[in-house]
């Protein structure tokens, strides 16, 4: 059984014990253990059931690459699946629970699946789920996604209470990883003088090496990284930075670090998760190396571990995984496994060393403590279900014949160590083969580069390869000069020291042994979460899957939230050895960040509740919603879309808001329609350019309602223009085309027509804009005094500047709506003191605010069309019978070529019509109106579709605009608009001016 | 009621940074040849401040000169002096190709103290290290999803603009990015 030993362990706190629960029980903690060590000191090495075997799985690891120890964390509204334990630091009153069983962890009827296993090989899913085809969406995928799967999703009804945020930083040099090597890459760079940002995933700085190291500079290890961090904290060009892990290296030195600041001490104030978005000009990865697993059958039982992992448990927490612990191995550093079970009082009945190799220092300090060491030797099997309870032992060079049967309840096993290359890789930067070491190391040459074409990521210590500590002490001290020297500081200093213990070379073992049979081969994990085994590879290899990416995918072998950081190497050797290729030559599948997986909430930062989205308010917003509005998105603005009063429902208020502002007094909040200046000698000229019609006749004082067309020739907006001097006009866009007209112009003047002496400003914002309207617009304005408004002073399609009630204003006296109408620009700090007079001494005449669709049905009425709604990209003005405001003495505008191409001019292109029920319904929004016959698809052929269409109040019926094949040259012919619902709706062609067709009303 | 009002009429936090609107000032946006001298003077007239080199802003109060692009400058003024001093550079403009626009009730004008530059590296992609952003530089910039524009005085306290319909969005970015609960003891 695992549990807590006598001795103390280096990072926890044995005089503050919590307790946590696992799946509901209660359990006894010390501060400063992981999840993992904690369930280990409890006796729960069982911690899940794999994906698709539902293998009971029990801790194999103790960092970042562990791949079995996947627990749910929290509950309800910050419940989180798939949370590595050995990366969660216990708190007191922390919930966890295992992932992927049922109906329990002990009892899990899915482990039927290994059963099967013979009939669920590599590629399973996609020969077996292919056809028929109908069958997958209705019975495949849902049975695959009720059984596949780790962590459940969290309940889509639960909101995460926590808040997260970004950090952006600048620095010279950001240093990932705070083992020995990034420490001391740091004391190298930060020395030199260099900005150095230093940051490490876990809660301790030194890394292994204060497992591992005897002695650096001559004093222990960890006093050494004691003194390294009180040199480093006592620079100030220094930033150290725990419970951070690099997460991406992307272009430019552009790196993404995730820090976790709450998870160690549970729910608590303040951020919960903070992604750094660092820009470095060096980077240097210190990210240490990866032990590998070796292959033998059973390698999967809980109680097979990393032989680091073991002693890691032990010495760092107190804890050991078993009481008898048999090595396996294929390198000297195993032994350091057996050495400290054996400091720790445990019984090490065996190291198991596939190698035939004369005597080592640590081979000899393990034999002279009486361990047996049995040379050229290998598992054949590991016996046990939920717990190993003994291996069996066979000849290496053998097909797995028993030898003799080893009672233990931990495999310690060691394949050789692997650089993590992962942030090397993230950014293009290569990697070269070490036969002596047999793993991928960074190939300085081919170093991920830079906008200037220089290296910007440096790899030091193990996770450039260097695998003995005085060699890693060494190059980190280079690496963090050379990241120095690139940034333009001089490098000072001496490097670190320590004595290397000589080591026997590794022998590169990928199966044991090595002629085990197809049985043992299919009991051979890679994979231990995705359930791939060297069985697996090798049919995928045997049925032609060559390439390293194609075995991955068709195996799932490395796809597993773990990204495969333990099955990797292996996998990829099996699959040389199958295909008799050198490993180098297959080659590594794509390192992708992040490292591990990041929250959801850090990539979300700040943007959740109140300010998931900016929210653009006008200057009256207030007042609309103190007065009962009911909102309508419009891009990021709230617009008022009607304003319900007491029991009255949407539709009521839209149709009141229309007959009044008809028969009495209608107030528009129109502030969020675009207002650009432009200015200059050329304004006139350019103008021209831009619109359809003529700009450059308007007379200072007055609008004109003007067309804007894309290239392309297509309608892209819309808007009234005032020239204000002879140099100045003021152009009205649509409310979404105020940015996007801005930029149109800008670009046309920066690109092509640079030498205009033309300026633009958007002063959108300036303004809050009032339409005022309907029959008693002008008396209400008369009523406020200020300026003349007569149709004299100020007629139809004129400005004026001049005051209101005492505020300055200018006022348009254009109409959207075909009603006597006068558009109030005023500075926006005004504009509600202006509404709320407006609205007092409106009471008189019948004042009503009205909204967006109020605005809509009485441009509709007036057969005005609407950007987005009579246009949808393809529409040009000729389709909508704009002929009127296209110029015909302008030699060009734009759009002005493209409108004249074939399919421009083309007699059937479908145009606008006004619509009107004959049993005075609405015909449904978007409808099409059917023709004769069938198309080549066999779909009902159609010859018009509504664009626009309203119940009108003041007509009392229902109107719609559309555009109709050949329309105009039908009025009074009935078409046939389906509805969805499978029935039809009837409606004759008319004018698309409903109401007022003179233009009388407007111009009083 | 008869004075123009800002958009958040004043609202304050206090977090680990002080955050401030403001109220309304007054704001020219002016565009033209930067290296005119007509224009050059026409601007410091109005201001009492001198030309800033580029990416650079010269304040006294809330008058000021803030360099915002290679052809077109921020001219800042008091409120109330706004109508007056347009009229003042239009008039000495004349004849030049060159823009002067009221664009004062369009912006929301914030104040951020204690240490700001933290508050601000968590929203804005600018680099905020004194060495990067002294003081009397002007970065125009975004926060989280808006533009902004900001630059600190010698004290390291920052003045921040951004558009008046957004003001409250920027408003609540500030308090939750300043939140004492959430320093990060980088700068």
């Amino acid at each position: 059984m695992s549990t807590r030993l006598q001795t103390k362990g280096r990072l926890v706190n044995r005089d503050r014990q919590i307790s946590f629960s696992f799946n509901g029980k209660r359990l006894k903690a010390y501060e400063g253990d992981t999840l993992a060590s904690a369930l280990l000191a409890n006796d729960q090495m069982l911690v899940g059931r794999s994906f698709k075997y539902h293998r009971p799985r029990g801790v194999v690891a103790s960092g970042a690459e562990e791949p079995n120890a996947l627990v749910n964390l929290g509950e309800g509204h910050r419940f989180e699946p798939n949370a590595r334990a050995t990366t969660t630091e216990v708190f007191d009153g922390l919930k966890a629970g295992s992932q992927n069983h049922f109906p329990s962890l002990e009892f899990d009827v899915g482990a039927i699946n290994q059963h099967l296993s013979r009939f669920l090989p590599a590629g399973f899913y996609y020969k077996m789920f292919i056809h028929p085809r109908p069958l997958w969406k209705h019975v495949y995928e849902p049975f695959i996604r009720q059984s596949a799967g780790l962590g459940k999703a969290p309940d889509a009804e639960t909101r995460d209470p926590d808040t997260y945020e970004y950090f952006h930083a600048h620095t010279d040099v950001l240093i990932i990883g705070g083992g020995v090597a990034g420490l001391t890459a740091a004391l190298a760079a930060g020395r030199a003088g260099a900005q150095v940002i230093l940051c490490e995933q876990t809660a301790d700085w030194g890394g292994r090496a204060a497992v591992d190291g005897d002695e650096i500079d001559g004093m222990p290890v960890e006093e050494w990284i004691k003194n390294a961090l009180q040199e480093l904290e006592s620079m100030k060009n220094i930033t150290l930075r725990t419970r951070m892990m690099g997460a991406g290296v992307y272009d430019h030195g552009y790196v993404l670090c995730y820090e976790r600041l709450t998870d160690h001490i549970g729910p608590s104030e303040g951020p919960r998760h903070r992604l750094w978005k660092v820009r470095a000009k060096q980077v240097v990865t210190a990210t240490g190396a990866i032990e590998r697993p070796l292959s033998f059958a059973g390698n999967d039982i809980p109680g097979v571990m990393l032989a680091s992992a073991v002693r890691d448990y032990a010495i760092n927490y107190g804890v050991s995984a078993g009481d008898r612990t048999v090595v396996v191995t294929n390198n000297d550093d195993a032994y350091r496994t057996a050495i400290a079970m054996l400091d720790a009082g445990l019984s090490v009945p065996a190291v198991i060393d596939v190698r035939a190799t004369p005597d080592t220092p640590l081979i000899e300090r393990v034999k002279s403590r009486g361990v047996r060491v049995m040379q050229g030797m290998a598992i054949a099997k590991v016996k046990g279900g939920k717990r190993v309870t003994g291996v069996s032992v066979c000849s290496q060079a053998g097909e797995g014949a028993v030898l003799e049967d080893i009672a233990c309840d931990v495999v310690a096993m060691s394949g050789g160590w692997s650089p993590v290359v992962h942030l090397w890789s993230h950014c293009g930067g290569k990697l070269t083969w070490d036969e002596a070491g047999a793993f991928f190391r960074p190939d300085p040459t081919r170093a991920p580069l830079s906008f200037d074409g220089t290296p910007f990521v440096i790899a030091a210590g193990s996770a450039n390869g260097e695998m003995d500590e005085g060699a890693v002490l060494a190059d980190a001290y280079t690496m963090g000069q050379e990241a120095a020297k690139r940034v333009g500081a001089t490098p000072k200093g001496a490097a670190p020291t320590a004595k290397d213990t000589a080591q026997a070379p590794l022998l590169p073992v990928w199966m044991m042994p090595q002629g085990a049979s197809y049985k043992l081969r299919s009991k051979m994990w890679l994979d231990y979460q995705n359930d791939v085994k060297v069985s697996d590879v090798q049919l995928a290899a045997q049925e032609g899957y060559e390439s390293v990416e194609h075995t991955k995918r068709y195996t799932t072998l490395g796809m597993a939230t773990d990204q495969g950081k333990l099955s990797n190497i292996n996998g990829l050797a099996i699959l040389a050895q199958e295909l008799n290729a050198p490993i180098p030559q297959v080659g590594t599948t794509t390192f992708r960040p992040p490292y591990t997986p990041i929250s959801m909430g850090a990539i979300a930062g700040e943007a959740k509740g109140e300010i998931f989205q900016p929210l653009r308010r006008t200057p009256m917003h207030d007042w609309h919603e103190a007065h009962g509005v009911y909102w309508e998105p419009v891009g990021h603005w709230r617009r008022p879309y009607c304003y319900p009063q007491s029991g009255e429902s949407h539709e009521d208020a839209v149709n009141r808001e229309v007959v009044n502002t008809r028969e009495n007094l209608g107030l528009l909040d129109a502030s969020t329609l675009g207002k650009l200046i432009v200015k200059g000698p050329d304004a006139g000229k350019f103008l021209d350019m831009l619109y359809t019609n003529m700009m450059s006749t308007l007379k200072p004082g007055r609008c004109r309602y003007g067309l804007m067309c894309s290239e392309n020739g297509f309608l892209m907006d819309d808007g009234v223009v005032a020239r204000i001097d002879d140099d100045t006009f003021l152009c009205h866009t649509t409310s979404g085309g105020a940015d996007h007209i801005h930029a149109h112009m800008e670009e046309w003047l920066q690109t092509e027509w640079w030498d205009w002496q033309v300026h633009v400003a958007n002063v959108t914002e300036q303004y809050g804009q009032i339409a005022v309207v309907g029959p008693k617009a002008r008396d209400v304005l008369q009523s406020l005094g200020g300026m003349d408004v007569s149709k004299e002073a100020l007629s139809f399609m004129g400005w004026a500047d001049g005051t209101l009630g005492g505020i300055p204003v200018r006022i348009f006296r254009i109409s959207f709506s075909g009603e006597l109408s006068y558009e109030i620009a005023v500075d926006a700090g005004r504009a509600q003191e202006l509404w709320e007079l407006l609205h007092a001494n409106g009471q008189q005449f019948g004042v009503m605010p009205y909204g967006t669709e109020a605005l809509h049905i009485l441009r509709a009425e007036k057969g005005f069309i609407m950007i987005g709604d009579e246009t949808d990209g393809t529409v040009i003005p000729q389709d909508l019978g704009l002929h009127w405001a296209l110029s015909k003495k302008k030699a060009d505008y734009l759009g002005k070529r493209a409108q004249q191409r074939t399919h421009m001019t083309d007699p059937d292109r479908w145009l606008l019509v006004g619509l009107e029920t004959v049993d005075g319904s609405v015909i449904p929004d978007g409808a099409y109106a059917t023709g004769e016959g069938t198309n080549a698809n066999g779909q009902k052929v159609v010859q018009g579709r509504v664009t626009s269409t309203y119940y009108s109040a003041n007509l009392k019926r229902g109107i719609a605009m559309g555009l109709v094949l050949n329309g105009p040259d039908r009025m009074g012919e009935q078409l046939t608009f389906l509805k969805t619902d499978g029935t039809a709706v009837h409606a004759r062609i008319v004018d698309p001016v409903f109401y007022d067709k003179e233009g009388v009303k407007q111009d009083v | 009621m008869s004075e123009a009002v800002s958009a958040l009429k004043s609202a304050e936090y206090q977090g680990f940074a002080r955050v401030s609107e403001c109220g309304l000032r007054g704001m020219i946006t002016v565009r033209g040849d930067l290296a005119s001298r007509k224009l050059t003077k026409a601007v410091e007239d109005a201001t009492g401040q001198q030309m800033p080199k580029p990416r650079m802003v010269n304040t006294d109060g809330p008058s000021g000169i803030a360099w915002m692009s290679p052809d077109e400058l921020l001219v800042m003024v008091p409120y109330a002096d706004v109508t007056g001093k347009l009229a003042q550079i239009d008039k000495a403009l004349a004849g030049e190709f060159a823009m002067a626009v009221n664009v004062s009730d369009a912006r929301a004008v914030f104040a951020l103290n204690g240490n700001a530059r933290e508050v601000l590296a968590k929203l804005s992609p600018a680099d905020m290290r004194r060495s990067a952003l002294p003081a009397g530089e002007m970065r125009r910039t975004r926060l989280a999803q808006v533009p902004a524009a900001f630059f600190a005085d010698a004290d390291d306290a920052f003045t921040v603009v951004c558009f008046r319909s957004v003001a409250h969005y920027v408003f609540d970015l500030l308090k939750a990015a300043s939140d004492p609960s959430s320093d990060v003891g980088y700068f």
